[in-house]
């Protein structure tokens, strides 16, 4: 909302120094957040000046247009030229040539005299054109940022005006005005109108508030007023969808009449346009007192006006001449020709108001808010009107609105008022909030005094009554976001001001500090960096293709989660798997220039279940029942926290005395392992096959129980080439819940043996087959009890080993906890694996 | 009384050594004082051991003298005896003081020549990096759990209801489309991305019991397209306290307390009035900056309030016995202005720079 100082000092007092931002510092502190300043003088400055055209000589150009070289009286006549920019004539006249028609000889007009700036940065100097010097310019109003009227420059007669020659143009046009833009809440609908912020800023800064609305003086209803029927007793929630609706007739109108300056300037001001007079003065009322009103070309109308839902299939011409299909939910304003308008959202096309007009019925009516909303939703027409309407306007203003532009038609339009007066519907009953005693204070923690108290609620409007044990209040028409004694806290409190609600730390009881699952995440998360991944955040939205290849071992659609309303229809899903988002990093950072990559991403992955949401919700303000709780929760998609790492290039930067590691596969294992050794839980490899991974270089891993838990390896080759990644590229995706959830939540400790270490070396070929994972479990197996420790510290295969197989060396560390192991107690422990091992395999010892 | 020199020591010494008689107190001491004279002079190792065979060898005259103590006859055995025990134990200690002193330069010296330039050290270990904005929310949750409070999180595919109504946005209320949301398909499975983190504070407070004191941080979503200052996924911290008698001062205190562990002991707040749903009264809350870039300010930082009472309703908690105070801020706008982050971009780009600067702080 806009409000022009001007404006508001109409209504409220406003010191005449103060500056758009000085009244909105004084807004903010109610509540009325600062947006921005509009100020003309900051794009325009003078001297622009009140001029006569003495004379005209048309002069017809080779180009085939005709120019006017006028001579400008810009002083009057006996008086000097005080001004001495370069090019200012000290006779008082100025030669100016000019390209439009619309003025004659005599005509007072706006002249931009050499010195002044235009918006745009357009600066008026004496230039030559035409053969002649031309020193000034006989300004159009589009051309001073005022409005879009460019058919010719401004005659002020035509505005009604007849000032004096050397007058100050900028201010007889409203261009010293400014206007304070603040954002005005959902709840705050009285704030979209100058009474309304009047009264917040009288509010704000003490002073007095006078009601726009008190300075007209309503006629009552005339039994001759147009008739109006309101058939929507039962509308949504079965509230009426109209409750009150106000006509007055004017007639006489004269169509020709301009807009006066000040009333264009205020309009302009506050974003509006300027359009013809009067749309402007419906308005004007409109930002004055926040009730819109919508104008009918009284002579287009056929009969009696019926407020009613649509009829199933029945259509509109709205004002913008598109045909509407109206929905029966649509609250309509229909005659007896059938619908004239959309409710508060737009009026239509057969009786709107026209440049021919001249008699009017103005309509201020109250309407529900959520119809006008679902409407204006629904044929995507925001307007002034609906914004308004949609928030709540005023029950009582309606007539008061009326009349006010009935008095200014009449005044501006040589309008006629008429005694067809209608005030249809019914006063809904007033809110009554009882607001105990002590209440305020107790949620506030200041102890106000029972004057603060009433005065704070009497300057919001409310009608106060004592009753026993506290207030019951009556909140204002105009407040229809007042319900509960929580509001009136909040009125009290803004009122006597935020500022002095004092600071106290409450003592919460004994927490419980992070739980195991928040800390097992930390440490995780931690341990990747500590290991020298870095961290990166990525989008979750991705394509249907990338959901389909990481989401799933094997090619097919894999169910996700879709977007209604992505910002890109492309990547309109929730991930299944982080890689896609991580990859994508990787080749923006590598795209960067950086070869040596080790990434990591933490986060939810949305993987749906058998039900997908719910198919009504419960209402708000009652806790639902826990059959409809367990519904909104078996409806959400499934959303374990996967961990997923990239590596790729060296391990280390390049430096003297040190050669970096190329990442490998084993790389990608040992990210995904790490994770299970931070938690103390083992993750057991196998080989796996996923149709991202290279078919010979994936690892399934999976929990010691079998539970599937991710995959890991070198990435496929033609998927890099696809990602324009580098090649051996490797990653890793876990479910980590799985891994918070099967981690011991007491380790139980092992007992530390001190007796001496016996190491025994085996080296065993196996078919190529058969994996060392497996032939080791067997060893370990087959060793018992006394193998403290075992490893693979050798893969080879080649001279001395037969084609097709390989041979694997294990180191071996036997040791007991009550005694020093025999040689022979090693040995024969050895070879008890080694048996075991070659039963299973037929592992042949080298 | 002298005896040819063998060929062997005449090499060895340059000279020719005279061999004294045992009992000859002067040429004894000659000889010892050559001894102690080459010692000193020997500049190295190498070099000592050089003088060493020369006039402690077996064939160095004192040694040669020694032998001969034998064949004296016993009058002179004893006077032999003490000068050239007292004389080869002179030389034998000059040798070892001799020899320390060597050998302690030449280990230094050893130090010395294994000098390294240490500028020049490789980096063999990757330093890896959390991402600022994680370490900032793991911040914010610290301070929260220092003082008693809990940390609550959520799904961020969640239900309508959890989203709106149950915070007491009426279906049709204008605010509930100002929060620009991601509707999933259909529309009519009534969910969405969550669009803060308020319903987490909905379903701790079904949950929990009460009293209640809950922090919820986690990664929230609106249609913004993304700019310098907007992104469509983000991060919020949102605090929830439901007890007996909260008033609206705690949530002062306790927002006051917070600032100042996140912005120091100079750092206040200020409560404007503001709208929201599911709390009233609301306020906007500002935090006074006191190391601003540019110079101590107020900064917008989030909005706070009563918890509505339909919001303590829809979880089955009596409004008339508890109340509670809520908040709520942006993280990437924290970390922008705590952290002079100038441009959005940086922080969801995922560029190793931006985390890597960082490291494992804030």
């Amino acid at each position: 909302m806009r409000i022009p100082l001007s404006w508001l000092r109409e209504y409220a007092q406003v010191p005449a120094d103060a500056s758009a931002e000085d009244v909105m510092n004084e807004l903010v502190k109610v509540g009325l957040e600062e947006e921005d300043v509009h100020r003309p003088t900051d794009s325009i400055t003078g001297p622009i000046v009140v001029g006569q055209v003495l004379s005209i000589v048309k002069e017809e150009q080779t180009n085939g247009k005709t120019i006017n070289w006028c001579q400008v009286r810009v002083v009057p006549e006996g008086q000097p030229q005080t001004l001495t920019n370069e090019g200012i004539d000290p006779s008082g006249v100025q030669g100016i040539i000019c390209g439009a028609h619309n003025f004659v000889a005599g005509d007072k007009v706006v002249v931009t005299l050499p010195g002044a700036v235009l918006p745009g940065d357009f600066r008026i100097t004496p230039r030559k054109t035409y053969g002649h010097i031309s020193a000034g310019m006989i300004a159009s109003s589009r051309e001073l940022g005022i409005g879009d009227d460019h058919d010719g420059i401004i005659v002020l007669s035509r505005l009604g005006l007849d000032p004096e020659v050397g007058t100050d143009a900028m201010e007889l046009l409203g261009l010293y005005d400014q206007a304070a833009e603040i954002n005005v809440t959902p709840d705050r609908s009285y704030a979209f109108s100058i009474r309304g912020v009047a009264r917040e800023y009288a509010h704000a800064t003490g002073t007095t508030f006078t009601d726009p609305a008190s300075l007209v003086t309503v006629d009552a209803a005339t039994a001759e007023g147009h008739p109006v029927k309101l058939q929507d007793a039962a509308g949504i929630y079965g509230v009426p969808g109209c409750d009150r609706f106000v006509t007055r007739k004017v007639t006489g109108i004269n169509p020709a009449l301009p807009t006066p300056p000040w009333m264009a300037s205020r309009l302009n001001l506050a974003g509006m346009r300027s359009i013809s007079l009067v749309v402007d003065i419906s308005n004007y009322v409109m930002l004055e007192l926040g009730q819109p009103l919508h104008f009918y070309d009284a002579d287009k109308l056929t009969g009696a006006i019926t407020v009613r839902r649509a009829n199933p299939c029945e259509t509109l011409k709205t004002l913008d001449t598109k045909e509407r299909k109206l929905h029966v939910e649509d609250l309509l304003i229909t005659d007896e020709s059938g619908a004239i308008g959309v409710a508060g959202v737009m009026g239509g096309s057969a009786t709107e108001v026209s440049d021919t007009t001249t008699s009017v019925l103005i309509e201020a009516a109250h309407f529900e808010p959520i119809s006008i909303a679902r409407s204006r939703r629904r044929h995507k027409l925001p307007s002034e009107a609906s914004k308004r309407f949609e928030r709540g306007v005023d029950w009582e203003v309606a007539d008061e609105a009326a009349q006010r532009a009935v008095d200014l038609l009449v005044q501006l339009a040589d309008g006629t008022a008429t005694t067809e007066i209608t005030d249809a519907g019914t006063r809904p009953a007033p809110t009554l909030i009882d607001l105990p005693a002590g209440f305020a204070s107790a949620l506030i923690g200041i102890e106000y005094t029972d004057e603060q108290i009433t005065w704070a609620l009497g300057e919001i409007g409310a009608q106060l009554e004592e009753i026993e044990g506290g207030l019951r209040v009556t909140a204002p028409s105009w407040r229809p976001d007042l319900a509960t004694k929580q509001d009136l806290v909040e009125e009290i409190a803004r009122l006597v001001g935020y500022h002095l609600i004092p600071a106290t730390l409450p003592t919460a009881p004994p927490g419980r500090g992070y739980s195991r699952v928040q800390s097992q995440r930390r440490r995780v998360v931690a341990a990747l960096a500590d290991a020298g991944l870095t961290e990166v955040l990525s989008y979750p939205f991705v394509t249907k293709a990338q959901n389909n290849t990481f989401g799933a071992p094997e090619a097919g659609d894999v169910a996700a989660v879709k977007l209604n309303n992505p910002l890109s229809s492309e990547y309109g899903f929730m991930r299944t798997s982080i890689l896609p988002g991580l990859l994508g990093i990787a080749r923006r950072n590598h795209g960067r220039g950086f070869r040596d990559l080790a990434l990591y991403e933490a986060g939810q992955v949305f993987l749906p279940g058998e039900v997908l949401g719910t198919s009504s919700i419960p209402p708000l303000g009652i806790r639902p029942s826990e059959e409809e709780l367990e519904a909104l929760y078996n409806g959400l998609p499934h959303q374990p926290t996967h961990i997923a790492a990239v590596l790729t290039g060296h391990d280390s930067p390049v430096a003297a005395e040190h050669t970096p590691r190329v990442y490998d596969w084993a790389d990608a294992l040992d990210a995904a392992k790490l994770v299970g050794d931070v938690l103390g839980v083992e993750v057991v490899v196998s080989q796996g096959s996923h149709q991202a991974f290279h078919p010979g270089r994936t690892a399934a891993l999976a929990l010691r129980d079998g539970t599937f838990i991710g995959y890991a390896g070198e990435l496929h080759p033609k998927l890099l080439a696809e990602l324009d990644l580098p090649e051996r590229t490797v990653a890793m995706e876990i479910n980590a819940d799985e891994l918070f959830e099967a981690a011991a939540d007491v380790i139980v400790a092992k007992e530390i043996s001190t007796y001496p270490i016996s190491t025994q070396d085996v080296a065993l070929v196996v078919d190529e087959g058969i994996v060392a994972s497996d032939v080791l479990e067997a060893l370990r197996e087959g060793a018992g009890e006394l193998l403290e420790d075992i490893a693979l510290f050798d893969v080879y295969s080649g001279t001395g080993i037969e084609d097709g197989k390989k041979s694997l060396a294990f180191g071996l560390r036997f040791r007991a906890t009550d005694r020093t192991l025999t040689a022979d107690e090693a040995s024969e422990a050895r070879a008890a694996a080694t048996a075991l091992a070659a039963e299973r395999f037929g592992a042949v010892q080298r | 009384m002298s005896e040819p020199t063998s060929p062997e020591t005449a090499v060895l010494d340059g000279l020719v050594p005279v061999v004294p008689h045992p009992t000859d107190e002067v040429g004894v001491n000659v000889a010892v004082q050559a001894a102690l004279a080459a010692f000193a002079a020997a500049g190295n190792l190498d070099e000592l051991k050089s003088a060493r065979l020369a006039h402690s060898g077996e064939k160095s005259p004192l040694s040669l003298a020694n032998r001969e103590i034998g064949r004296l006859d016993k009058s002179e055995k004893a006077v032999a005896g003490k000068l050239m025990g007292a004389s080869r134990g002179r030389v034998n200690k000059a040798l070892a003081d001799r020899t320390a002193v060597l050998e302690a330069e030449d280990a230094a010296r050893i130090l010395v020549e294994e000098t390294v330039d240490v500028t020049a050290a490789p980096r063999r270990r990757r330093a890896g990096a959390r991402h600022p904005l994680s370490t900032l929310q793991d911040r914010v949750s610290d301070i929260f759990v220092g003082m008693g409070w809990e940390i609550a999180e959520g799904p961020e595919v969640e239900s309508e209801w959890f989203n709106f109504d149950a915070l007491n946005f009426a279906p049709d209320h204008p605010a509930r489309e100002m929060q620009d949301t991601f509707f999933i398909d259909p529309v009519d499975s009534h969910l969405l991305l969550r669009t803060h983190t308020s319903p987490v504070q909905v379903r701790s407070m079904l949950e929990r019991e009460v009293p209640m004191y809950v922090l919820c941080p986690g990664r929230v979503y609106r249609t913004d397209e993304l700019d310098a200052t907007h992104t469509p996924v983000f991060h919020q911290f949102e605090g929830l306290a439901i007890d007996k008698n909260l008033t609206m001062a705690d949530l002062r205190g306790t927002l006051e307390h917070f600032a100042r562990q996140m912005f120091g002991d100079d750092a206040s707040i200020r409560l404007r009035p503001n709208f929201f749903p599911f709390t009233e009264p609301s306020a906007e809350l500002d935090i006074w900056h006191p190391g601003a870039k540019g110079g101590p300010r107020w900064i917008e930082w989030g909005g706070c309030g009563m918890v509505n009472p339909n919001v303590l309703r829809a979880a089955g908690i009596d409004p008339e016995e508890y109340s509670g105070f809520a908040f709520g801020m942006g993280v990437e706008r924290t970390l922008m202005f705590r952290n002079e982050v100038p441009d959005m971009h940086d922080m969801i780009e995922g560029d190793i720079r931006f985390s890597e600067h960082f490291g494992m702080e804030i």
